[in-house]
């Protein structure tokens, strides 16, 4: 029979840890989690409508976004996942609507960018996160091209060093401790990947 | 690799000899296992090198054994030993190391083909890579020469995708109907419309045990009732063969399909059981060398099973460290290795229900003789991903997912869960362990 333990749990470490847990769960993202921003779906049409699914962990996406004389004029997202997922949706709902597709589009490669220079070393052998980054920010061409053909198709537009500039990303910049949780990128440009596959379906719709 | 092989293999693993522990019964209705001496898990874990390792930090506290075992240390130095000693391919060599890796593999069939109970493993065990490529075998090579329209083939809602999708994709090409045994709200199966559900079935295919909900189906009055029915029966043996006693004389299947990564063995090579008179009734699956017995420019006569299903060089080193897997585990006894992670299920349901209450909500029967040690868990409404990042930062090896059985999860009506799963050589410490871990979750997620 099972009797509780006089001293639960002996802390090893604990302290690191929880820092680092809390780097990545950043109040902002954790507030967006729970209160998300921009919540549900516009009818279809007029609005573009697009999923996008994690197989790995069940995370799902629906985008659906408004287009008007080049603005996206409104967003909502429904889906459901995990914090990291929703909280990034929620966050580039507020970020991109009102903004002239352009201008959107640039904010997805920015995004996109922070995200995938350590995308393009997951590949590659384990070595300290600070040999990671150098490799990648020495072989920036590297970092267009993602493991899984999505990503490769993107590569054409996908990280300009010149567009990375992490200051245009605002409250966005929040989701930078993904980064060292290399399987969770996935999760935070979930609904990046859709809206640009929306904006391209939508230019190529209507030249 | 450095590999102390002298010790490990004469010493029957984790004995100790402590008086037995007689553990409390439970509301369970099946027969009380037989009381058996406990395992000193504090030893036994000395054998798994990969325990010593250091994530994040901490010391490694692995609760993944349902995906994945580890592997003792008996296990890397046959391996080891096989290809310092005696790597050759197996079958028609004629020099010595040729001959002595083909009496490896066979030898390796032959404890495999014990270790279930076959009757005779030289004609009964087919070594496949892993068990999906076992079931895929039953349901192309069987399903194929044997189901045409309209033919019924039943399966359950708990089914991991690899007992699932190979019907599926079989019921689209030949117009099957596939029909599902329910889980009902405590994770077991719903038996009450067996009956109909049977009737003119030819198939029936059923996890021996859930890789969601621990649950231990009742395989053998499933197959007796299939029988009456003139089905076939398919046991998924995955998860149930590593952690209870498997016999298939008593277990009343035609096919058994198991993995030996989840038996503490390596990758890359999995077992089908099947009922000599079936195999031998049964078209190739994957076809090339090895499998024939002549071969014309116009036609080709296939080999006896179970070298019919062994198409190409088979897995060799890999047989080799599963025979040291399965002479590990019988060292231990099978009924003391149920014993020990029935009594640590009870125990570990019991402790998080204890500390973590409504926070904590598990899936899956309570414990008892139809539980086996998979542990699937709600935190709060924290999603599982977040769970498992949380737990991996404390060294904390739990999954989160679907875990291949996406039905199921839609009938639990969650996306996901997370799993955390025992083996051999996990204690009260590795749970104790995560219950502080989820109550880390509780603080972050607030
Ligand atoms: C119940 C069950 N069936 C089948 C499988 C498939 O095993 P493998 O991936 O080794 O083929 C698993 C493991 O994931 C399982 O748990």
């Amino acid at each position: 029979m099972w009797t509780a333990p006089a001293n639960p749990v002996t802390a090893v470490s604990w302290g690191s840890a929880v820092a680092d847990l809390e780097e990545l769960y950043r109040e902002i993202i954790l507030d967006h989690y729970r209160s998300p921003r921009n919540r549900g779906e516009l009818p279809v049409p007029p609005a573009h409508r697009v999923e996008g699914f994690n197989p790995l962990c069940g995370d799902e996406v629906v985008v659906t976004m408004l287009v008007d004389d080049g603005v996206l004029t409104d967003i909502k997202i429904a889906g459901s996942g995990c914090s990291i997922s929703q909280s990034s949706a929620s966050l580039m709902s507020a970020a991109v609507k009102g903004k002239p597709v352009e201008e959107v589009e640039a904010l997805v490669r920015t995004f996109k960018g922070m995200m995938s220079i350590h995308e393009a070393t997951l590949g590659e052998p384990p070595g300290t996160d600070d040999e990671r980054s150098r490799a990648a920010a020495s072989a920036p061409e590297a970092a267009a091209s993602g493991p899984d053909g999505a990503e490769a198709e993107e590569g054409a537009e996908a990280p300009d060093p010149a567009l990375g500039d992490l200051s245009t990303l605002g409250e966005l910049a929040a989701l930078q401790g993904v980064v060292k949780f290399p399987v969770r990128i996935k999760c935070a440009t979930l609904s990046w990947n859709a809206l640009a596959q929306g904006l391209r379906e939508l230019e190529a719709a209507h030249g | 690799m450095a590999v102390d092989m002298s010790t490990e293999e004469h010493q029957p693993p984790g004995i100790s000899d402590r008086a037995a522990v007689a553990r409390t019964a439970t509301k369970n209705t099946l027969a009380e296992p037989p009381e058996c001496r406990p395992l000193d898990v504090e030893v036994l874990r000395k054998d798994f090198p990969l325990l010593s390792q250091v994530v994040n930090g901490h010391p490694v506290v692995y609760l993944d054994s349902a995906a994945s075992g580890l592997q003792p240390r008996a296990v890397l130095a046959a391996m080891d030993r096989y290809y310092e000693t005696t790597h050759a391919n197996v079958h028609r060599g004629v020099y010595a190391t040729a001959e002595e890796a083909t009496h490896l593999y066979e030898g390796a069939r032959a404890r495999v083909g014990r270790f279930i109970g076959a009757r005779d493993p030289g004609r009964e065990i087919v070594f496949t890579k892993n068990a999906t490529e076992a079931l895929n075998l039953v349901a192309q090579s069987w399903g194929r020469r044997n189901l045409a329209r309209g033919d019924v083939v039943v399966l359950t809602e708990m089914e991991h995708h690899s007992n699932l999708v190979p019907w599926l994709a079989l019921a689209e090409e030949r117009d099957l109907e596939l029909r599902y045994i329910p889980v009902d709200g405590q994770g077991r199966l719903d038996l009450s419309t067996l009956d109909r559900l049977l009737d003119g079935a030819r198939v029936l295919a059923v996890s021996a045990m859930s890789n969601v909900l621990g649950t231990i189906n009742p395989v053998q009055e499933l197959a007796a009732a299939a029988h009456d029915n003139g089905a076939i029966v398919i046991a998924d043996g995955a998860q149930s063969v590593p952690h209870t006693p498997v016999d298939v004389g008593l277990l009343g299947a035609d096919f058994l399909a198991f993995s030996a990564h989840k038996l503490y063995g390596p990758t890359g090579i999995g077992v089908l059981w099947g009922r000599a008179e079936l195999l031998e009734d049964m078209p190739p699956f994957l076809c090339g060398g090895g499998m024939i017995l002549d071969v014309r420019l116009d036609r080709f006569v296939p080999a006896e099973p179970p070298a019919r299903f062994e198409a190409g060089t088979p897995p060799i080193a890999e047989a080799v460290g599963f025979a040291a897997a399965i002479d590990y585990l019988s060292g231990i006894g099978m009924e003391r290795v149920r014993a020990h992670e029935r009594a640590l299920t009870a125990d570990a349901l019991e402790a998080i229900e204890e500390s973590l209450g409504a926070d904590c909500r598990i899936f899956g029967p309570p414990a008892g003789n139809d539980r086996g040690g998979v542990i699937s868990l709600a935190y709060r409404d924290v999603h599982p991903h977040d769970v498992a990042q949380v737990l991996d930062q404390f060294g904390i090896c739990v999954r989160p997912g679907h875990h291949c059985a996406k039905p199921l999860m839609r009938k639990l009506g969650v996306p996901a869960t997370a799993r955390a799963s025992i083996g051999v050589y996990n204690d009260l410490g590795d749970i104790e362990a995560l219950i502080g871990a989820l109550k880390e979750v509780g603080r972050l997620f607030g």
